[in-house]
Formats: C-alpha cells, structure tokens, sequence
C-alpha cells in the first residue's frame, strides 16, 4: 500500500485546477475506517474529542449527587434526566474552590478557577481555559480549533479564553453555526467527487503576504503586544489551515451526515428559546464532531450570573437565587429549583446528541470526553465549596464511566488535571497555589 | 481626589472600611514613567465600519459580526490595547474582508474604486495593482506602504490573478488579505526620537495623526491629515493646532463624541438587552434604538450646539423624543404628521420628574433586569459609569435567609425589599453605597416608564448621594452635578478614550492638574475638554521604544520611491 503522504498533493492538484472533477481517483488508503467503522484501516482508533459544557449557578446540595459514592445505581433528583445515560457518565462531589486569600467576585471566581486551575485575583482571566490547553494538543489538525455556543443570545457568554484576554466568542445562532460549519466551505468526507478550487489556492498566496509581515511588525512591539500578535498569527493559521483542507480530499468518515439547516428559535435567555437554541447546538455539534470538522467544543447552557427567565415573570433565575425563600416544606427554592431541572435536562439533551450518533459497535460519545462545571456550589450563599462537577464519555477508553467519586474536599481542578491526562495531553500537575494538584481521579480513568 | 471628596470617602467607609468604593481608579501600571505609553489597539467594531465607509463609500455593504470588545477601565477603547484576533475572529474578519474586496472590484464599482485599467482582465498588471494597492493601503494601514509591503501585495495580487484567471479577483484577493491584516486591525502606534527634548521620544508623525484622527472622529486619519503627517507639519505645534481646528470644526466632531459618549455610557449593553415584552409590551427593537439616539441627541445639542456646561447633562429639561418615547415617559409632546418615526425636541414640564440623561430609558432601561428595575444595578452603574467609582463586588457565602419575598405583602416596594437585605451587615456596606441612589430612580420601570407607584404602594425616591440629599431624581440629578467626581471622571475618560490607557503616573499628575483646572475655570466645556487634549504634549509623548527598534533602518516608503506616483484619491 502506498499512501498519499509520501506525495506532495498540492502538486498533484495544481494540474488539475479549472473546475475539473477528481472522482476518488486519489489513495486514501490509511484513512478508511475499519470495518467496525470505530478505528481507521492504520487501526489507529477514531481520535479522542474533548468539551466542556458550562451552566450558571449551580445546583442545590445534596439533590443532585448519586446517594452513595462508586458505581452510579441513582441520581440525586436534579440530575435524574440524566439516568439513560447513568452507564456514561461519571458525577464528582466534595471538591472546592479555594481563595488563598483573593477576593470572592461572585459568579467569576469560581467558573474561572474550576476553568483555568487559577483562582482569579482580580476580574479578569489572562490564562487559556482548560479546553484551549486541550486542543493545541488534540484540535491542531481538524478545520477548526475549537467551536464555542452559547444558548443565552450573548456572544460574551463564553467560558473559553486563550491566553491574554480576548474571549472566544460565542457563536449565539444555530442557523450562523450551520452556516459556518456545513455551509458551501464543508468539504463532505464521504461525497464521492471531489473538485479543488483555484479559488482557495489564490487565498492561500495572499494570506502568505499576510504572515511574511510577522517579523518587521514584531519588531518594536513589546511583550504583552508581541504575544497579542502571536495569538493573530495563530488564529491566521487556522484559516490556512482550513485552506489546506479545502484543497485536501477529506478521510470518509462513516458517521459524518450532514444535518439540516436548522431555524433558530428567538435568541435571548428566555428558558424556552435557551432549550430549543441548546438542543440545536447539541445536534449540530454533535455532527461537526462525528465529520471530523472539530475536536473540541465548548457550550455555554446559561450565563454564571444567571439571565434565565420566564415569558412574563420579572425575574430571573439569579435573582430568586437570592430573593427566593426556601419552602419550609420542600426544603429548597422551588423557582430556583425549576430553572435547575430545565438545566440539567439540557445536558442530557447534550449527552442524548453525542449519543444518538452511531460509529460502529458504539456512539459518538464513547470517543468524548464532556465535563460540565459551574460556578458555585449553591448559588443562594455564592458558596465554593462542594463544586458540582460532571463528566460523559469515555474519551475512546481512557475513562471508565457509571462512578460517582467523592472528593473530599479537594481542589476542584483535580477533574482538569484528569479530562487533560485522558485526552493525552502530558502533564503531571495543574493549577497554581492551594489550586494546584497533580492527584487525578484516578478511580475512573482506564 | 479633592480633599473634599476624601473627607466624603473616609465619612462613607465609616463601620464598613474593608467594603468601601474605591474612589477614582485607574491610573496604570505602568507608574513611573516619565512619558506616556504607545498601544497597539484592535479597531473598534464602529470604528471598522467607519474606515470601509469613509474609503469605499456607503454601497459597499458590510456582512459578518466583530468579535466582542473587551471593556477596561471602564471603556472599550482602553480594552482595545488588550485583545487580540481570536480564531474564531478571524474567521468572521476574513469572510467581512472577501465580502467587501469583491464588492470593490465588481463591474458597477471598480470604474470609481480601482481607478485604473488592466492591459489585459485576465492577466497581472502590475502598474495598475501598484496604484490602486498604493492607495488604498495609505488609507487602510493609516501610512504609506513600505517598499517592501507594496511589492508583497502585488505579488500576491499577481499570483491569485495567474491562479484564478482574472486581474480583478486577484486584486481583489489581495485587497481581502490586506482588510484582515494585522496592519490594518491593529492601530500599532511607533515612535521616534524627540528632537526637541534629547533622550525623550514622541509619537512618529503618523501615529500621531492617527491618535488625533480616532480621538476626535472615530475614524481613519484622512488624505490631509495624513498629508501633514508626511509633510512633517504635525510635528510643530502651530500645524498641530491648524489640524485640530480643522478636525474640530468639521461635522465629523459628532461621530467622536458619540463614540466617545456611547463607550463611557456602555451602550454596547444595548445589543444584548432583553426584556420581558409580556409584561412590557411596549418594548420592541424600536425603543432600543430610540432610547440610545435620545440621549446621543441630548449630548450632542447640549455639548456640541449649544456648547453647555458638561453637569448641565444631569440637570437639564430639555432632551428629544419620538412618539414611541413619549408614551413611554407619559408627557405630551406634539409631532409632525406623515413622517414617520419623527424626533421632536422636547422640554420636560416642571410638574415632572424627568430631567437630564438619569432618567431617560438609556440609561434606567440599560441598567435593570429584563422584568423589573434595580436600584442596585442603578445605584452600581451611576457610581461606576458616571463618578468613575469602583463599588466592591458582593461577599461569599453570605447567608441570604432574610432576604425579601417578592410575595410577601409587607415589602411592596424596591425599598422595602433592600431595606429587609441590609439586615445582613456584610451587605449593608456596599448596598449604602449603591441603593440610596439607585432608589432615586425607582419611579421609572425596567423600560424607562414613568410610575410613582409599586405594587400599589406609592414609590419614595428620597435619597442620598456622598452626603447631598434629595427628595426625587431631579435632585440626584443636581446632586451630580455639583459633585466634583462627576467632572474628574468626565476628565479622565476623555483622556484615556484618546490614549487608549489609563494615565500613568506623569499623565495622571497633568490630567488631574491642568487639565482638570481648565476645564473647571472655563465652564466645564466639553469641546474645550477635547481641544485641550488634542493640542497638549502629554497626549503624544511615548516612552522609549524596545531595545534595537530604532536600530533597524527606517523602513522606505513606497511613497518616497520615485517614480511610484500615489494615485490621490
């Protein structure tokens, strides 16, 4: 067998520009999946996918974690959407977030220190989140890095930061996401022709003027400016990327269908729109993953300050998270409460999307890798202690799955040192002062 | 800080130190600095939009959306010094770049936008990709190209043309790779040595005439001023000023203030605004963008017409409305008939509570939740926004058992209910700060409506702001007026708009010095403000450069080529 690396394939497609059709003519003998459909022909398996899926305000302590640590036999109540899936995923109670002497900003400390391994000092983020760490290992060679949504209507409302403090912004409408992944740019990997476009070679030359500028431009900037700079040409780089691709016939890949172009429902942090925007992300995700377009994703459910509401209420969930009393008889906030059962019914929603795709003997989501986190332990006192933490998939084997494991009041950041082991990223320990760790969960990972 | 308004501070810390505002922040970091600081700032979504506007004209359309800016200290434009092009940026940057690229090289444009003729449509011609590159990179990357820019853009304009088979996509790509070029969306600023002051550095010539041309219209430096920068006559302080006359006397002015006005007023808020049309049905995308272009109206007439006092804003009765406006505020205003969407201007009655921009629905609208209003989302961004206060976030684990129940007939009103909250005492200290002014604004709903009842109970909105007391929104709207931290604030905004960071150590010395001074003991002028900052040498003063910078040979101009005449445009 020969394969196709040992080719310069832009050579081989230069003599083919001028519309003419390339039917599967080229050898993509290493990239065929087997015929379980779950590793490529190479018998490398499918490649591991990582997410992170954030909500605001937590959950009420001790409705939510299975009643006995080990094997997950039931959920607490809040999270009992998710029993189809309770063989998936694995539910981390008793850790916490710890100050080391910083301030609380409410609904900021505790997502950023869970997301970074950094307990914030002030109101800002300047280190990646964990996702990013993930995918300069795992999202260097897919047509995007990362994808980020968010269900609220706010393209703010994004839980992923590259290093510096831009956010990556949050793509808020299902139909612009369809557009950008499966629109006239998506290369189909199972379509049988294939037809390179002068177009896109043309782009990759001026885009080479773009980068030769790098080093006069560096020249007279300083450190924080000449790392801003770097970040550009690193984003430049994803666009030549996603050039190099549309110039490349893509690997078949069984499980990739494109999905409909989906209507968005009314964008806003109106509960119902939430769901229904959130349950588009999740299928269209799901298929951006299952085609190869990606490798990491990050979801945004709800806002840590929470915007949620109800047609014709005046109030949001965050604030009956403060003004709401407890019902003396249920023993919690049952607005609150309602808003969290809608919650944590949008992630079985995500887990159900990852899951519904079928590769081979099993699904998508055996080769994901989702950790869900928030930014309080109990959103009524601002708490950061017992930090709900969730995680679905199996990261292709390299996570056992169906554990509640309790902490014990641990950093929280012993799940970011653990996703990032089992995606194959090669660190030891993670976080920084009482934060830092190097003890992962070592009882769910294979 | 005066020694006043420290006595007020120290008075206000009084139980609760550890929890008070922090008055007047954001002086840099980079203390200690004899000069000032050069930034490298990302284009402003605005400020993108007014650069393809000002050079390809209002038919080339813009498609696509901007990453979100990054607010600091307060404002956008000092947020702009700290972000970089994510990827998914990028992404968006480079479909705007595609789509306006090709809307500039089609058949109905190009006679007028490209200027020249190719020898041939279907090969590379290098003279006319040199003129048009020329040109449009002056404008674009705010300087002549270098040499070697120029050539790289050509070259890469030929080899898409050889690619694709058409001179005007090849252009065109190459224009495309230029609008997404960091050159383009990043405002690097350089400097130079100061011949006037040996040791010291200054702003280069150009840097300068882009400081001056975003600080005063939000916008690109145009062919005159970037004609003086070449010329060397912004580097004397009589072609300085010439510029600035001209830049200020022109119409322009009013698209500076308003972008000035719309960051310090966070009125990017607007774009994610929701709130609930059930219980307000009145709400619709119409009233966002009324109640933005009321208060924009109000500053503009008042500051840059009429030429008031800058705390007049905060007391006057005289403002604009449309129809949909007025039944929103419950006053009588008259319209022409047959036009639609009319803006009258308007002087609220004496009877009223209305007065000055506090009580238009920008400013009680954009800072309440989407069903109700909060005094303490109000009092917060009064104090933040508008005194350039810091109020301390709220503490952890704090036990909210007493909190109020919006059910509960005992507490009806806003009031009632905080009053019920500052039983916590860990609250109470920074709640004080914010909710005796916030309440002074209850009397208008989460949309700006006028009411004077809540719930059925009348509101009270008596309050209190750094020991001045009042009786409705009309006196807190004096109240800020006379407080000496609302002019400070004006001040400083204005300064670190312009520079795009918080004044540093010798900065913040003239800043809060002169300049403040000025602007006092000339009536509080708004365009005084501007012109003082546009004229001074603090505004241009840069630190030294990284070492061996200047070690480098100044790069040629494409323009100093002979031989390479720029096409005017």
């Amino acid at each position: 067998m020969i394969t196709l690396r040992s080719i310069d394939r832009r050579r081989v497609l230069r003599g083919m520009l001028g519309g003419t059709a390339v039917t599967v003519a080229l050898p993509f003998l290493d990239c065929f999946l087997d015929e379980n459909g779950t590793a490529l022909a190479s018998g490398a398996p499918l490649p591991v996918c990582f997410g992170t899926w954030f909500w605001g305000l937590g959950l009420n302590p001790g409705r939510w974690e299975p009643p006995t640590a080990g094997k997950i036999t039931q959920f607490g109540p809040e999270l009992a959407g998710l029993t189809p899936y309770k063989d998936k995923v694995n539910v981390y109670s008793g850790t916490k977030v710890i100050l080391d002497g910083r301030p609380m900003i409410t609904h900021f400390t505790g997502d950023w220190a869970v997301l970074t391994g950094t307990t914030p000092r002030e109101e800002r983020v300047i280190i990646p989140s964990v996702d990013m760490l993930i995918a300069d290992v795992i999202g260097t060679k897919t047509r995007f890095r990362s994808l980020e949504v968010s269900s609220t209507g706010n393209p703010v409302h994004s839980y992923s930061r590259r290093e510096g403090a831009a956010i990556n912004p949050a793509e808020v409408s299902p139909a612009a996401l369809y557009t950008r992944i499966f629109g006239p740019e998506f290369k189909d990997p199972n379509a049988a022709d294939f037809k390179p476009d002068p177009q896109v070679m043309a782009r990759q030359s001026v885009l080479s003027a773009v980068r030769a500028q790098r080093e006069d431009l560096a020249k007279t900037l300083g450190a924080s400016d000449k790392a801003r700079l770097d970040e550009y040409y690193s984003s430049l780089r994803q666009i030549e990327q996603q050039l190099d691709l549309e110039l490349q016939k893509p690997a078949p890949l069984e499980a990739c269908t494109s999905p409909d172009k989906p209507t968005d429902i009314v964008l806003g942090s109106e509960i119902e729109s939430v769901k229904g925007n959130h349950k588009l992300f999740a299928g269209l995700l799901s298929h951006a993953l299952a085609c190869g377009q990606t490798r990491v994703i990050n979801v945004t459910f709800n806002d840590a300050t929470s915007s949620l509401r109800k047609q014709g209420s005046s109030m949001t969930h965050h604030v009956y998270s403060h003004e709401e009393s407890i019902d003396p008889v249920l023993g919690y906030q049952p607005n609150v409460t309602s808003f969290i059962m809608n919650i944590s019914g949008g992630l079985a929603d995500m887990v159900g999307a990852l899951d519904s795709i079928k590769e081979g003997d099993g699904t998508l989501l055996d080769r994901m890798l989702l950790m869900a986190s928030t930014d309080t332990g109990y959103a009524k006192v601002h708490s950061l202690d017992d930090m709900p933490l969730i995680t679905a998939g199996r990261a292709g084997g390299r996570m056992k799955t169906g554990y509640h494991v309790v902490a014990k009041g641990d950093p929280a950041t012993r799940l970011g040192l653990t996703v990032q082991q089992a995606v194959g990223v090669p660190i030891n320990s993670w976080g920084t002062d009482s934060m830092q760790t190097s003890k992962t969960f070592t009882e769910v990972m294979a | 800080m005066t020694g006043k308004g420290m006595m007020r501070r120290l008075a206000l810390c009084g139980a609760v130190a550890a929890l008070c505002l922090t008055g007047f922040t954001g002086q840099s970091k980079a203390d200690g600095d004899a000069a000032g600081q050069v930034a490298m700032r990302r284009l402003t979504q605005d400020q993108y939009k007014q650069i393809i506007n000002d050079i390809f004209g209002p038919t080339v359309t813009l498609g696509g959306r901007f990453e979100p800016d990054l607010r600091d200290s307060g404002l956008l434009a000092v947020g702009a010094a700290q972000v970089s092009v994510t990827a998914a940026g990028l992404e968006q940057y480079d479909l705007m770049a595609r789509s306006i690229a090709t809307q500039v090289v089609d058949e109905k444009h190009r006679p007028l936008l490209v200027g020249c003729k190719p020898a041939s449509e279907t090969a590379p011609d290098d003279a006319c990709s040199k003129a048009f590159l020329s040109k449009v990179g002056k404008l674009l990357y705010r300087r002549p190209l270098t040499q070697h820019e120029l050539d790289a853009e050509v070259a890469a304009a030929n080899a898409a043309t050889v690619k694709t088979g058409s001179f005007y996509n090849g252009l065109g790509l190459s224009l495309a790779g230029m609008l997404e070029a960091p050159e383009f969306l990043f405002r690097q600023e350089a400097v130079e040595p100061d011949p006037d002051h040996a040791g010291a550095y200054r702003l280069d010539a150009y840097s300068k005439a882009s400081r001056l041309s975003f600080f005063l219209w939000n916008a690109a430096p145009d062919p005159e001023l970037l004609a003086a920068a070449q010329n060397g006559d912004l580097n004397s302080s009589s072609g300085l000023k010439k510029q600035v006359d001209r830049l200020m006397a022109s119409p322009r002015l009013e698209a500076g203030v308003r972008a000035f006005f719309g960051d310090m007023l966070a009125f990017d808020g607007f774009s994610t605004l929701a709130k609930d049309t059930t219980l307000y049905p009145k709400f619709t995308s119409q009233v966002l963008r009324d109640a933005q272009e009321q208060t924009m109206r109000t500053i503009v007439d008042h500051l840059l017409v009429q030429k008031a006092d800058y705390r007049d804003l905060f007391t006057t009765n005289k403002t604009f409305l449309t129809p949909l406006l007025a039944s929103i505020y419950k006053v009588q205003a008259s319209f022409p008939e047959g036009v639609q969407d009319p803006w009258v201007a308007f002087e609220y009655p004496a009877d009223v509570p209305q007065a000055g921009i506090l009580t238009e629905a920008s400013f009680v609208g954009l800072h309440s939740h989407p069903g109700r209003s909060s005094a303490t989302i109000r009092g917060k961004a009064l104090r933040t926004v508008l005194l350039c206060q810091k109020v301390p976030d709220p503490p952890g684990n704090v036990n909210f058992n007493l909190v109020q129940d919006t059910n509960n007939p005992n507490y009806k009103t806003a009031r009632q209910r905080l009053e019920a909250h500052r039983t916590q005492p860990s609250c109470a200290g920074c709640h004080k700060i914010m909710d005796p002014v916030g309440l002074a604004m209850e009397n208008f709903d989460t949309i700006g409506g006028f009411r004077t009842t809540e719930n059925g109970a009348p509101i009270d909105a008596s309050g209190e702001l750094d020991g001045a007391k009042f009786s409705d929104v009309a006196g807190l709207g004096k109240a800020v007026h006379d407080n000496p931290a609302a002019t400070a604030c004006i001040v400083n905004r204005v300064y670190e708009f312009g520079a795009g960071h918080a004044p540093n150590k010798s900065e913040t010395e003239w800043v809060r010095g002169t300049l403040a001074k000025d602007f006092a003991s000339g009536g509080y002028k708004f365009t005084d403000l501007l012109k003082d900052v546009a004229t001074s040498d603090v505004f241009y003063r840069a630190s030294a450069p990284q070492t061996g910078a200047l070690d480098t040979p100044k790069a040629k101009l494409a323009s100093d080529v002979t031989g390479n005449q720029e096409v005017q445009k």
